[in-house]
C-alpha cells in the first residue's frame, strides 16, 4: 500500500516537472532563463563574474553587438542574410574616420589613394571643424545604408541568392576598406566622438542609449506598422505576399539597407570604443551576429523573429563569450565551445517549433 | 462470390479524444474497384495512412487475403503488395523516369555499387509499354505533363508489384484526354485482377469507375452498395447527411449594364492572342477551356502578374498600364489563385495574418511610419471569419496549415472581402474542397454577385461554371473561341469550343503541359 502510495507520488511529481520544463522551453523568454541559469551557476564558481567591472565589460560588449543582431533580424525575417555586414563595419570605420581624424602621419598614409585629393597631414578637410563629428557620423550612416541598399537590390530586382551577394559584397567592401587606407589605423579621432565609446550616464553607456533607441524603433515598426507585416509576409511566403498586393522587391530592399544601417550603428559605437577607424574592424564578429540571432531563436527560414528574441539572443551569447574568456582556456577551445553552443540553438529551435506545432493542434 | 483480397473490420481511431474513425468495416473484392467517397474530414485519409502503415488503428484489425495485416510502417504496406498513388505527387522532378521508378532498387552491374543502366532501361520501358505510355525512359519528369506524371506513378506501383492500388484524387490536375486515358488503364488493370480504391471528390468519375461504393461520414460508414444502385444525388445525400437539392443555390441577382472590367487585344506571344471580354457589374462570367489554354495566364495578367505585350485593361473604367498587384487592389481588385497552398496562404502565418493580408495599408495611417490600427483590424478580420464560418481554433492563434482544405479556401476568399472589391478574380475556387465547402463557395460567390462585384470565375468543371455564371466564354490555345449566354448553355457546343484547335484529343497530352 505504502509503496503504491509512493508511487503515485513520484508519478505525478514527475508529470507536474515535466508540464513544467515544457512551459519553460515552450516560454518566449526561455533564452533569458537559460541566461539567468548559466549566469547563475557560474556565478557560484567564479563570484568575481559579477564584479562592477566585469558586468560593465559584459554591458559594453552588449549593446554594438545587438545594433548588429537588430539589423540581421530583419534581413533573416525576410528568409535572407546579411554576410556583408562585418565588411560595412569596417568601411564606414575607415570612411568615418578619414573625415573625423585631426592628423594622419603622411609616412603611413601617403600610400593610399585618397592622399592628396582627400586626405592631408591634417586629416580631412571637415577635421578640427564643428562639423566633423556630425558629418562624419552621418557619412557612415549613409555609406552602411548604400551598401545595404546595392545588397538589396541585388537580391530583390536581380533575383541573385542573398548568401552569394552578401558574401561578394563582404569581400568587395572589405577589400576596398583596406585599399582606401592601405591597412593602416587611423587614429587621433576627436574627443566628442571616442567619448560615444567610452563616456555615458553614471555606468550606463552611452552606446546602451542609442542601441535602445534603435530597439525600440525596430519593434515599432515589427510590431506596429504595415511595413513590419509585410516583412513577416514575405519571409513566409514571397509568392502569396505578391499576389497579396505587397511590394516585396521594395519591402526586401528596405530590409537590406536597414541591416547596413544597423552595420552602420554598430561601427560608430565600436570604432569610438576602440578611438581609431580600422579597416578590419569587425572581422571575426559575423559568427558573433548569426550564432546571436540563431541563439535568439531568429529563424534561418524566414518569417520569425523579435527585437526581445534579438536582447535574448545576444545576452547570453555576450555571457558564454564572457565565461570563456574568462577560464583562461586555451585559445582554440573558444570557437569549438561557441559552435557548438550555437548548434545546440539551432536544434532547439526545431524542437521547440515542432512542439509548438502539436500545442496548437490540441 | 468473389473472394475478399483486403478486408477492414472495426477500425477505430481517435486522435486526442476526437473520433476519427469509428467501427470501419468493408471489403475490398479481388479485381474490384471500390470507391470511397465521403466530405474533407470525414476519415478517408486516416483509414488510407492506417492502410498504409502510417497510422496504427486504436481498436480493429485488417485482414489481407487470409491473413493478419498489421503494417507498422510505410515499408510493410509496400511489401504486402499495397500501392498508394497520391494527389500530390511523389516523383522527383529533376530526375529521369527509369531513375525514378527504381530510385531505392537500382539493379546493380554484379555485386559492385554501379547501377545496371541497361536493365533499368529496358525494365523500365516495358513498364511504360504496358501502360501505352511512348516516352523513352531517360525523359526526365519535369517535362512530363500532370497526365504523364499519374502514370509514371501508377507504373512505379506496377514496378513493385502492386495487387492493391490506391487512388487520391487522381484526375485533379489532368485534363480531360488525359482523365480517359487513366480510365482505360484502370479498366485495364482491373482486368489483370488488381484491386483498386479510388477516393475522389469527383462523383461523375466514381459512378463512372466504381464497381462498389462506400460513403464515409464523421468517420463511420454510412452507406455501401454496388455502384450501379447509386446516384450523385443519393451519394451527395448520403455523404453531408442531408438532401441538397440542388448543389447550385440559386441566384437571386440580375447582372447590371455596367461595365467593372474590359479588356481589349491582350497579346502576348505564345500564350494569348487578342483577348477581348468585358465583365459587368453584378455578373458571374464564366472562364471555361483546358488547361495549358490559357485561361489562368490570362487571369495572371488582368491581376498584374505576368507581362503582356498588347492590349489594354480597363478596371472601373481606368486603363491600366504597367501594374503590378498592389495597383490592382488598390483598383478594387481580388485574386483567389489556383494553388492556395503556394500563392493564396502564408502557411506559417495565423489565420488573422492572412485574413488581414492584403488590406493592412486600409487599416494604417496614411502618413509615413503608417501605424496600423490593430484593435480595427482584428475586429475586421472577426468579422469576416465569422460570417463565413470559418471553422478553426482561435483565429489568432491558429495557423493556416491546420486548417482543412475548404477552410483554407475561406481564409484566401475572406482576405479579399476585407477590402470589399468590386471585381472578382477566382481561379479554380473549388479544386480540392468538400461538397459541402463547395456549396458554401457557390453561396459566396452569389452573395458577392448580388452586392454588385463582378466576378471572373475560372474552373475545369463545366457543370459548376453552367450552374453558377451568367455567361462563359471558352478559351482554347491562347483564344478565345466561344461565348454563350445562359439560355445556350450547353456541355456540347461548349466543350467543342474548348477542343477548337485540337486536331486529335490522344495528341492533347501536351496541351496540359505548364
Amino acid at each position: 500500500m505504502a509503496g503504491a502510495q509512493v508511487h503515485r507520488v513520484l508519478v505525478f511529481g514527475w508529470g507536474k516537472a515535466l508540464a513544467v520544463a515544457r512551459r519553460i522551453l515552450l516560454s518566449e523568454n526561455f533564452v533569458l532563463y537559460l541566461s539567468l541559469v548559466f549566469f547563475g551557476g557560474l556565478y557560484l564558481f567564479m563570484p568575481y563574474i559579477a564584479g562592477g567591472r566585469n558586468l560593465a565589460n559584459i554591458s559594453s560588449n552588449m549593446w554594438p553587438l545587438l545594433a548588429l543582431v537588430l539589423g540581421q533580424m530583419f534581413v533573416l525575417i525576410l528568409g535572407g542574410i546579411d554576410l556583408s555586414q562585418t565588411s560595412i563595419m569596417a568601411l564606414t570605420s575607415v570612411i568615418g574616420g578619414m573625415l573625423m581624424t585631426t592628423r594622419l602621419d603622411p609616412a603611413l598614409f601617403a600610400k593610399s589613394p585618397l592622399w592628396g585629393l582627400l586626405l592631408s597631414a591634417d586629416g580631412s578637410p571637415l577635421s578640427g571643424t564643428v562639423l566633423a563629428v556630425p558629418l562624419g557620423i552621418a557619412a557612415m550612416l549613409l555609406v552602411g545604408t548604400s551598401v545595404g541598399l546595392v545588397n538589396g537590390l541585388a537580391v530583390a530586382r536581380f533575383r541573385m541568392p542573398a548568401f552569394m551577394v552578401t558574401l561578394v559584397s563582404m569581400m568587395f567592401f572589405s577589400g576596398l576598406a583596406i585599399y582606401l587606407t592601405k591597412s593602416e589605423n587611423i587614429m587621433y579621432l576627436p574627443d566628442g566622438y571616442t567619448r560615444i565609446g567610452s563616456g555615458g550616464i553614471g555606468l550606463v553607456p552611452w552606446s546602451f542609449f542609442v542601441v535602445l533607441v534603435l530597439g525600440i524603433t525596430s519593434h515599432l515598426v515589427l510590431k506596429h506598422t504595415v511595413l513590419g507585416r509585410w516583412f513577416f509576409a514575405v519571409g513566409k511566403s514571397v509568392r502569396t505576399a505578391v499576389v497579396s498586393g505587397v511590394p516585396t522587391e521594395r519591402v526586401i530592399v528596405i530590409g537590406y539597407a536597414l541591416s547596413g544601417f544597423c552595420a552602420a550603428v554598430a561601427s560608430i559605437l565600436y570604432s569610438a570604443r576602440l578611438a581609431g577607424g580600422r579597416p578590419t574592424l569587425g572581422q571575426n564578429l559575423l559568427l558573433d551576429v548569426i550564432g546571436a540571432a540563431v541563439i535568439g531563436g531568429i529563424s534561418l527560414f524566414g518569417g520569425k523573429g523579435k527585437v526581445l528574441w534579438a536582447l535574448f539572443g545576444v545576452l547570453f551569447f555576450v555571457l558564454l563569450s564572457n565565461a570563456l574568456s574568462m577560464l583562461a582556456l586555451p585559445f582554440y577551445t573558444e570557437p569549438v565551445v561557441k559552435g557548438s553552443v550555437i548548434l545546440l540553438a539551432a536544434l532547439l529551435d526545431v524542437t521547440r517549433t515542432r512542439l509548438l506545432a502539436r500545442e496548437v493542434i490540441v | 462470390m468473389l473472394e475478399n483480397i483486403l478486408q477492414f473490420d472495426g477500425i477505430s481511431k481517435s486522435f486526442f479524444g476526437v473520433r476519427a474513425l469509428e467501427d470501419v468495416s468493408f471489403s475490398l473484392p479481388g479485381s474490384h474497384l471500390l470507391g470511397l467517397i465521403g466530405e474533407n474530414g470525414a476519415g478517408k485519409t486516416t483509414l488510407m495512412n492506417i492502410l498504409g502503415g502510417v497510422l496504427a488503428p486504436d481498436s480493429g484489425r485488417m485482414r489481407l487475403r487470409t491473413a493478419d495485416y498489421a503494417p507498422r510502417r510505410p515499408a510493410d504496406a509496400t511489401g504486402a503488395g499495397i500501392a498508394f498513388i497520391h494527389q500530390e505527387w511523389n516523383l522527383f522532378t529533376n530526375l529521369s523516369i527509369a531513375d525514378n521508378l527504381f530510385i531505392n532498387r537500382f539493379p546493380r552491374l554484379g555485386r559492385s555499387p554501379f547501377i545496371n543502366r541497361t536493365v533499368t532501361r529496358k525494365q523500365t520501358a516495358k513498364l511504360l509499354e504496358s501502360l501505352n505510355l511512348t516516352l523513352s525512359p531517360e525523359t526526365l519528369v519535369d517535362r512530363l505533363t500532370p497526365g504523364e506524371r499519374q502514370l509514371v506513378e501508377i507504373a512505379k506501383a506496377l514496378s513493385t508489384g502492386a495487387e492493391i492500388i490506391i487512388f487520391d484524387e487522381p484526375t485533379t490536375s489532368l485534363t480531360a484526354a488525359e482523365t480517359q486515358r487513366l480510365f482505360d488503364i484502370i479498366g485495364g488493370l482491373r482486368e489483370q485482377g488488381k484491386s483498386m480504391i479510388y477516393i475522389s471528390h469527383n462523383l461523375g468519375n466514381v459512378l463512372e469507375l466504381a464497381d462498389d461504393i462506400v460513403v464515409l461520414r464523421d468517420g463511420r460508414v454510412v452507406d455501401t452498395g454496388p455502384g450501379r444502385d447509386f446516384t450523385i444525388d443519393r451519394m451527395i445525400s448520403r455523404m453531408v447527411g442531408r438532401a441538397i437539392d440542388q448543389i447550385f443555390p440559386t441566384r437571386e441577382s440580375r447582372p447590371s449594364q455596367e461595365i467593372v472590367l474590359e479588356v481589349k487585344g491582350l497579346s502576348q506571344t505564345g500564350i494569348v492572342k487578342d483577348i477581348n471580354l468585358v465583365l459587368h457589374k453584378a455578373e458571374v462570367l464564366g472562364l471555361f477551356g483546358l488547361m495549358g489554354s490559357g485561361r489562368t495566364e490570362l487571369a495572371r495578367m488582368l491581376f498584374g502578374l505576368e507581362p503582356f505585350e498588347r492590349g489594354e485593361i480597363l478596371a472601373n473604367g481606368v486603363l491600366c498600364s504597367r501594374i503590378c498587384a498592389g495597383d490592382c487592389i488598390r483598383r478594387g481588385m481580388a485574386f483567389v489563385t489556383e494553388n492556395r497552398r503556394e500563392e493564396g496562404l502564408l502557411m506559417e502565418a495565423t489565420v488573422v495574418d492572412n485574413v488581414g493580408l492584403a488590406a493592412l495599408p486600409a487599416f494604417a495611417s496614411t502618413r509615413f511610419p503608417r501605424l496600423l490600427r490593430h484593435r480595427q483590424l482584428s475586429e475586421a478580420v472577426t468579422r469576416i471569419a465569422e460570417s463565413m464560418r470559418i471553422k478553426s481554433g482561435p483565429v489568432a492563434r491558429t495557423l493556416a496549415k491546420n486548417l482543412s482544405g475548404g477552410n483554407q479556401q475561406k481564409v484566401v476568399i475572406g482576405k479579399w472581402l476585407m477590402s470589399r472589391p468590386a471585381i472578382f478574380i477566382m481561379d479554380e475556387p473549388t479544386r480540392g474542397i468538400d461538397v459541402g465547402a463547395k456549396h458554401e463557395v457557390y453561396s459566396i460567390i452569389n452573395d458577392l454577385a448580388a452586392q454588385g462585384a463582378g466576378i471572373l470565375l475560372i474552373s475545369s468543371e463545366l457543370e459548376e461554371l453552367m450552374g453558377l455564371c451568367d455567361r462563359i466564354l471558352v478559351m482554347s490555345k491562347g483564344e478565345i473561341t466561344g461565348g454563350f449566354n445562359r439560355a445556350e448553355f450547353a456541355q456540347e457546343p461548349i466543350l467543342h469550343a474548348a477542343f477548337k484547335g485540337h486536331q486529335r484529343l490522344s495528341q492533347n497530352g501536351r496541351a496540359g503541359q505548364r
